[in-house]
């Protein structure tokens, strides 16, 4: 009777873990079927003139250079912005902060801004720096929209990355009498680097993908020209995806995945930056 | 001069200190411009519509003639997607999580781990377009009365979407409990699936369900899928097989269109949107919550 008991128990133990391997790995082919049906629907539209042709009303013309360059210079100024801040409210955070009520709060914010949902920064973008700023559809206001959305992520990511720093190592500045300006200066940010740049490229490619916060300030328009200044108006990879892949022509779908495809292998390309970082801190610096 | 010297050290670590902290209170500013817009916004859009004909109305018609400002119809379309894609992403990336943590060797977990990553990474705008060009063409096939644009459609890529964040939330959950809980269990010779079902998933319990409610909150305030896939008609449905429309994806609609500022169909996003920031930050805070509060400490 027992040992007839043990059999079934060991039986429904295998079969758990035979279904559950069999639906991880077949959740995984997901992937696989996305990446293979964008690249056999885009990879005959995929061509020099796909990136050097402004978007067209004929799908045969149409191209991505304007939404390239737009995301070019987006994500430059996304940077430039949300970088410093996003890092040195970290550091504050991390290094500074007292365990009081306000910290306290300022870390359960962060944690919301996280959660908020992107068309949300989107109207805020559209209220505050296209409407109140005067920026209108420009570079800048699109900027300033995206880097509020990523600051949260920034700031959670590289408050990781700088309490992965041992202590001992501030407390070995200390004692040959650093202050504590220079001790984070001097060894903690130099140390916590690769993982502090993991996160922003990480966050840099949440940026590059994010669509609904730029349709709601304007983003969303017939733009057949590069940006040259801060104020022009842009668009970027996926507002152009979106807006062929709204239309309801075959043709114009696979110009979409054509579209898809350049803006994965954006993605890609920032993924393996950020995973070889996380590989070279981690053989650098072995505590 | 020695200190002179020290004074403008000091002077220098409370600028910098300052600085620091400046940068971080910017998050609270953020927080509180975005209340404020929503707030004042409809709060004009209340003065012309009562909130109860807002919330409890059954048509949403805020750009025709006659207009209506029920905002049930886009709270049903979002539910819709919200549970279709709970239904799917919530036993999958459980069983993932469980898989990975449990049976999948190190190796195996450094193939899947990486995939998860990228699947998640993928812009929502991608999965959008795979819905409509690959599982609604499925679909309708299956169920030629589905329409062009349906909610299911969009639940399914929406689930996709949000697996590998349960899938990856659930996994540090089950991960964080202590191995000598699961050995004392093994010691009573136990299977590993009495272990799971009896040690892990309730000693993980808290980090579960609140990864469970982050992806709710997370598949609610989706836009570019939903937009693509389930398509631009308000309807008070619960029919998976028409077209519907979320909050996400009105928004989108109206800012799509030349709507004038001031007007009442341009408020209208502002009160949609304050709902919508109420019911996630509703939900950020519940799943804060639990995690906290029903968190099993151990040793």
């Amino acid at each position: 009777m027992i040992k007839n008991n043990l059999k079934n128990r060991k039986k429904i133990d295998s079969i758990f873990k035979v279904a559950s391997k069999i639906i991880t790995w077949s959740s995984l082919v997901v992937l696989a079927v996305l990446l293979y049906h964008v690249s056999i629907t885009g990879i005959s539209k995929l061509s020099l003139d796909f990136l050097n042709n402004f978007p067209s009303r004929f799908p045969h013309k149409a191209g991505i250079k304007s939404a390239l360059s737009g995301s070019i210079w987006m994500l430059t100024f996304v940077t430039l912005i949300s970088v410093p801040i996003g890092v040195l409210s970290a550091i504050y955070l991390e290094e500074y902060s007292k365990k009081n009520r306000i910290t306290r709060f300022v870390e359960i914010n962060i944690a919301n801004l996280a959660g908020v949902p992107s068309i949300v920064y989107g109207i805020l973008g559209l209220a505050i720096f296209v409407r109140f700023f005067q920026l209108d559809r420009s570079v800048l206001a699109g900027s300033f929209t995206m880097s509020l959305l990523i600051l949260p992520v920034i700031i959670i990511s590289s408050r990781e990355a700088i309490r992965a720093v041992p202590k001992s190592i501030r407390l070995g500045a200390y004692a040959v009498g650093a202050t504590k300006y220079q001790t984070i200066r001097h060894h903690v940010i130099p140390i916590a680097l690769p993982g502090i740049l993991t996160g922003v490229i990480l966050s840099m490619s949440r940026a590059i993908g994010e669509t609904a916060p730029l349709i709601m300030i304007g983003a969303l328009t017939y733009v057949a020209f590069v940006p040259e200044t801060v104020m022009d108006p842009f668009t970027t990879l996926p507002i152009q995806v979106f807006n062929w892949a709204s239309r309801p022509q075959a043709a114009f779908h696979e110009v979409a995945a054509a579209g898809i495809i350049i803006l994965l292998i954006v993605l890609l390309f920032m993924n393996a930056i950020a995973i070889f970082l996380r590989n070279y801190s981690n053989k650098k610096y072995d505590f | 001069m020695k200190l002179i010297f020290k004074r403008k050290l000091k002077l220098k670590e409370i600028f910098f200190e300052k600085i620091f902290a400046l940068c971080s209170y910017l998050s609270i500013l953020t927080t509180v411009l975005i209340i404020y817009i929503l707030a004042t916004e409809s709060f004009q859009f209340f003065k012309q519509i009562p909130i109860t004909d807002f919330l409890f109305g059954t048509h949403w018609e805020p750009l025709l003639e006659p207009k209506s400002f029920g905002v049930l119809p886009l709270l049903f379309g979002t539910l819709l997607i919200v549970i279709g894609s709970a239904l799917i992403s919530i036993p999958l990336g459980l069983i993932i999580a469980i898989y990975l943590s449990q049976y999948a060797s190190s190796k195996a977990r450094r193939i899947i781990k990486p995939i998860l990553e990228i699947l998640a990474g993928i812009p929502t705008v991608v999965y959008g377009y795979f819905a409509l060009t690959f599982i609604t063409p499925i679909i309708r096939i299956i169920f030629p009365e589905a329409e062009i644009f349906n909610a299911l459609s969009g639940s399914i890529v929406v689930g996709i979407m949000i697996l590998p964040m349960v899938a990856s939330l659930c996994d540090d959950a089950l991960q964080a409990v202590p191995k000598s809980l699961k050995q004392g269990g093994y010691a009573l010779g136990t299977t590993s699936f009495e272990v799971i079902k009896g040690i892990l998933i309730p000693s993980a319990f808290s980090g579960i369900i609140s990864s469970f409610v982050l992806a709710v909150s997370r598949a609610f305030g989706e836009t570019m899928a939903v937009t693509l896939a389930a398509g631009a008609t308000p309807r008070f449905t619960i029919n998976p097989l028409e077209s519907i429309q979320t909050m996400t994806a009105y928004i989108v609609q109206v800012s799509l269109g030349d709507t004038p500022q001031g007007g009442i169909e341009y408020q209208t996003i502002f009160a949609v949107a304050g709902l919508l920031f109420i019911v996630t930050l509703m939900m950020n805070l519940f799943s804060n919550y639990i995690m906290h509060k029903y968190r099993e400490v151990y040793d």
